[in-house]
C-alpha cells in the first residue's frame, strides 16, 4: 500500500526544501523538512514508500541537489509527473532517485489512492480506481545512468568495461 | 551550419554537432559556491574512488569559487560548511576564490567567461554567461564534483528557440521588462531542455549588463542557456579583464550559421511598459497600471538580475535627493565588491544611505531569505530578483513580487508600487 500525494503545477525547488532549511551537516534531516510549508500533512503524515504525484514543470528553480535529497530522505519511493524541469531531472538521473512521466496519473489520480509502482517496467496501478497506466520510457541514454544506479556508478561501469573513452 | 548553441558545441569538438546529439565535453570553467561547493566536493571525492584516481581537481585553474549566496555566514552550520570548503581550497591550491560578490557576477567581470566558452556551474542562474556569446548552464553538485574530478559533463545539445528583439525602449522601460515579458509569453516551462537565442537590432543595441540581466533568466522559462551572440561591445567588456587565455578576438567569436530553430517569437519592444510578475510565479505577469498603489513592505534592489552598476545609476538616479518610505523596509545591495566601489566613486552609496536605504555588502543577500532582509508573514516585497517563488525570501505568506530598478526605486519612495515615469514627470 503506497498512498498518493498530489501536488499541482509548477513546484519548484524552493517549495521543495527552502533555502532556509540548508546547507547543513547532515542531510538526511533534509526529508523532515521536504514541502513541509507548501503541503504540511503531507510533511506530517507521510510514511515510507509514498508517492508524489505531480503536474507539469515539477521541479523548476534552482540546481539545488538538496531538493531531491530532501524528497529522497522523505522516503517517497518516486515521483510521477506530466513533466520534469530540466535541472531537477538530471539531479534525481544522477542520485538514482526515480522519477516517471505520466500525462494521464496527474488527471486522473487522487490524493490518497494506493497506488504501485514497477519501477522496472514503468507500470503504474491505481488499487483504488483500478486503472492502470504506463510511464513515457525514459531517453536510452539516461536509462543507462538509471539501471547504473546513478551517474557515478555509470562511470564506473563505463570505467571498467572496455569503453572508458567517455570518462 | 547551426544554432548559435550547435555552433559553440561544434566548435569545441572539432566537429559538425546537432540539436539533441549525447556529446562529452571538457570543460572551460567549472563555478561552485558556498551552499553547493560541499556536496560537489564530496562527489568528487566519491567519484573519484570509484575510478580508482586521486581525489583532487584534475583542473584547479578551471574551478572559480565564489561565496555568495550566505556572506557572511549567518550561524554555524554555515560557518563550518564554509570553513570545510576554504580548507579544500587551501589543500588543492585552487587559484580562485572569492568573497566579493554574487557568483555570476564575479564570473563575469573577473574575464573567466569568454565567447565560445562551456562552463557549467552550481546555480540554476549560469546561464547568464550567454550573455558573452558562452554557453553556460546550471547543474546539482554531483555533476559539478564529476566535473571537479574529471574535468568534463556530459550535454544534450539543446534545440534553440530564436527571440528576435526590435525596437527601442520608452524612457522607463529596460531589459528586465522585456525578459519578464518574454517568460510570461513562453510560460514558466515553455523552453524547457532548449536554449533560447536572442538576436535582433534591439539585442545589438543593448549593454553587456542589459545582455545579463536578459540571459540570467532565461532558466524562468526552463531553458538550458541564454544565448547572445558575441560582438565588438563583448569584446570591448572584456578589454583589461582577462589574463589567461585570451582569444576574443579571431577565433572565439562565433555566430550562429542558418540554423534551424524549433520556434520564433518576435518582440517589438517599443510599445512594451513597465511589468511586474506578481505572486507567485513569473506567467502571473500584469502591467504596472494593474498593480500600482500596492502597499510595500521591503523593496530590494540588487542580484545577478540586477544588482550591477548600470542598475543602481538608474536606481541612484531616481533616488537622488529623496528619502524612501520610511515604513518600506528598502536595501540595495551591489552584485559585486567593483560595482560597490564604482557605484561609490559616483556618489550612488551615499544618495541611497541619505534615502534611508540600508546598503549591504555584495552577495545574493535576501535572495534566497536566509538573511540580510527575511520576510515575516503577511508581508509584500518588491524586487530586482529573477524568482517570486512563494517561501523563497522566507515566510510562505510574503509576497513577491519582481521589477525593474527604475521601478523600485520609484516604488520605495511612496512606499507602494509606483510608476517610475509618472515620478519624473512630477
Amino acid at each position: 500500500m503506497a498512498k498518493a500525494w498530489k501536488f499541482q503545477n509548477n513546484i519548484n525547488t524552493d517549495q521543495i526544501i527552502p533555502g532556509r532549511y540548508y546547507p547543513r551537516e547532515n542531510v538526511e534531516e533534509l526529508g523532515e523538512f521536504c514541502l513541509c510549508e507548501l503541503h504540511p500533512k503531507f510533511a506530517k503524515e507521510k510514511q515510507k514508500g509514498d508517492i508524489i504525484v505531480g503536474g507539469s514543470n515539477f521541479g523548476c528553480g534552482s540546481s539545488r541537489e538538496y531538493a531531491p535529497i530532501a524528497l529522497k530522505y522523505s522516503g517517497v519511493k518516486c515521483i510521477i509527473a506530466k513533466s520534469f524541469a530540466r535541472i531537477f531531472y538530471r539531479n534525481c538521473i544522477n542520485l538514482g532517485f526515480p522519477i516517471l512521466v505520466c500525462k494521464e496519473c496527474y488527471d486522473e489520480i487522487t490524493e490518497g489512492d494506493d497506488i504501485d509502482v514497477n519501477l522496472e517496467s514503468g507500470e503504474i496501478k491505481n488499487n483504488t480506481s483500478g486503472k492502470k497506466y504506463n510511464a513515457q520510457p525514459l531517453p536510452e541514454f539516461v536509462l543507462k545512468i538509471v539501471d547504473a544506479g546513478g551517474m557515478i556508478n555509470y562511470l564506473k561501469e563505463q570505467a571498467n568495461s572496455e569503453n572508458t573513452n567517455e570518462v | 551550419m547551426g544554432t548559435l548553441t550547435e555552433e559553440i558545441f561544434s566548435r569545441k569538438l572539432g566537429r559538425e554537432v546537432k540539436a539533441g546529439e549525447i556529446v562529452w565535453v571538457e570543460l572551460d570553467r567549472i563555478m561552485s559556491h558556498d551552499t553547493m561547493s560541499w556536496l560537489a566536493i564530496e562527489a568528487m571525492r566519491k567519484v573519484s574512488n570509484e575510478l580508482g584516481i586521486e581525489a583532487k581537481p584534475k583542473f584547479p585553474e578551471r574551478i572559480v569559487i565564489p561565496f555568495d549566496h550566505i556572506l557572511p555566514p549567518a550561524n554555524i552550520d554555515q560557518a563550518k560548511m564554509q570553513r570545510n570548503i576554504m580548507n579544500f581550497i587551501k589543500e588543492h591550491k585552487l587559484p580562485h576564490f572569492f568573497q566579493e560578490g554574487v557568483c555570476h557576477q564575479i564570473m563575469i567581470e573577473k574575464g573567466f567567461v569568454q565567447p565560445g566558452n562551456i562552463i557549467i556551474g552550481s546555480d540554476s542562474h549560469t546561464c547568464s554567461y550567454g550573455a558573452l556569446g558562452a554557453f553556460g548552464t546550471g547543474m546539482g553538485s554531483t555533476d559539478v564534483g564529476i566535473a571537479y574530478a574529471t574535468g568534463r559533463t556530459w550535454f544534450r545539445v539543446p534545440e534553440s528557440i530564436l527571440i528576435n528583439v526590435t525596437g527601442e525602449f520608452q524612457e522607463g522601460v529596460y531589459a528586465k521588462d522585456l525578459i519578464l515579458k518574454i517568460i510570461a509569453t513562453l510560460g514558466v516551462d515553455g523552453a524547457t531542455y532548449k536554449s533560447l537565442e536572442f538576436r535582433g537590432d534591439a539585442i545589438t543595441r543593448m549593454s553587456i549588463p542589459e545582455r545579463i540581466t536578459l540571459c540570467n533568466m532565461a532558466i524562468e522559462c526552463g531553458a538550458k542557456a541564454g544565448l547572445i551572440e558575441a560582438d565588438e561591445k563583448t569584446v570591448e567588456y572584456l578589454q583589461g579583464r582577462t589574463t589567461e587565455n585570451v582569444d576574443i578576438n579571431n577565433n572565439g567569436i562565433i555566430k550562429a550559421n542558418n540554423g534551424n530553430y524549433e520556434q520564433t517569437f518576435n518582440f517589438n519592444i517599443s510599445e512594451l511598459e513597465p511589468q511586474i510578475a506578481c505572486p507567485h510565479d513569473l506567467d502571473n505577469l500584469k502591467p504596472i497600471n494593474e498593480v500600482e498603489g500596492l502597499e510595500l513592505h521591503q523593496v530590494f534592489i540588487g542580484t545577478c538580475t540586477n544588482g550591477r552598476y548600470e542598475d543602481l545609476e538608474i536606481a541612484a538616479n531616481i533616488l537622488r535627493g529623496k528619502r524612501v518610505n520610511r515604513f518600506t523596509r528598502t536595501i540595495v545591495i551591489p552584485a559585486s565588491t567593483e560595482v560597490f566601489q564604482k557605484a561609490n566613486e559616483s556618489g550612488f552609496i551615499k544618495i541611497f544611505q541619505d534615502a534611508g536605504c540600508i546598503v549591504c555588502n555584495p552577495g545574493c543577500g535576501p535572495c534566497i531569505g536566509r538573511h540580510q532582509g527575511t520576510m515575516a508573514s503577511g508581508e509584500v516585497a518588491l524586487t530586482t530578483m529573477n524568482r517570486n517563488f512563494k517561501g523563497r525570501m522566507g515566510s510562505p505568506e510574503a509576497e513577491i513580487y519582481l521589477g525593474s530598478p527604475a521601478v523600485c526605486a520609484a516604488s520605495a519612495i511612496e512606499g507602494k508600487i509606483t510608476d517610475p515615469r509618472k515620478r519624473r514627470e512630477e
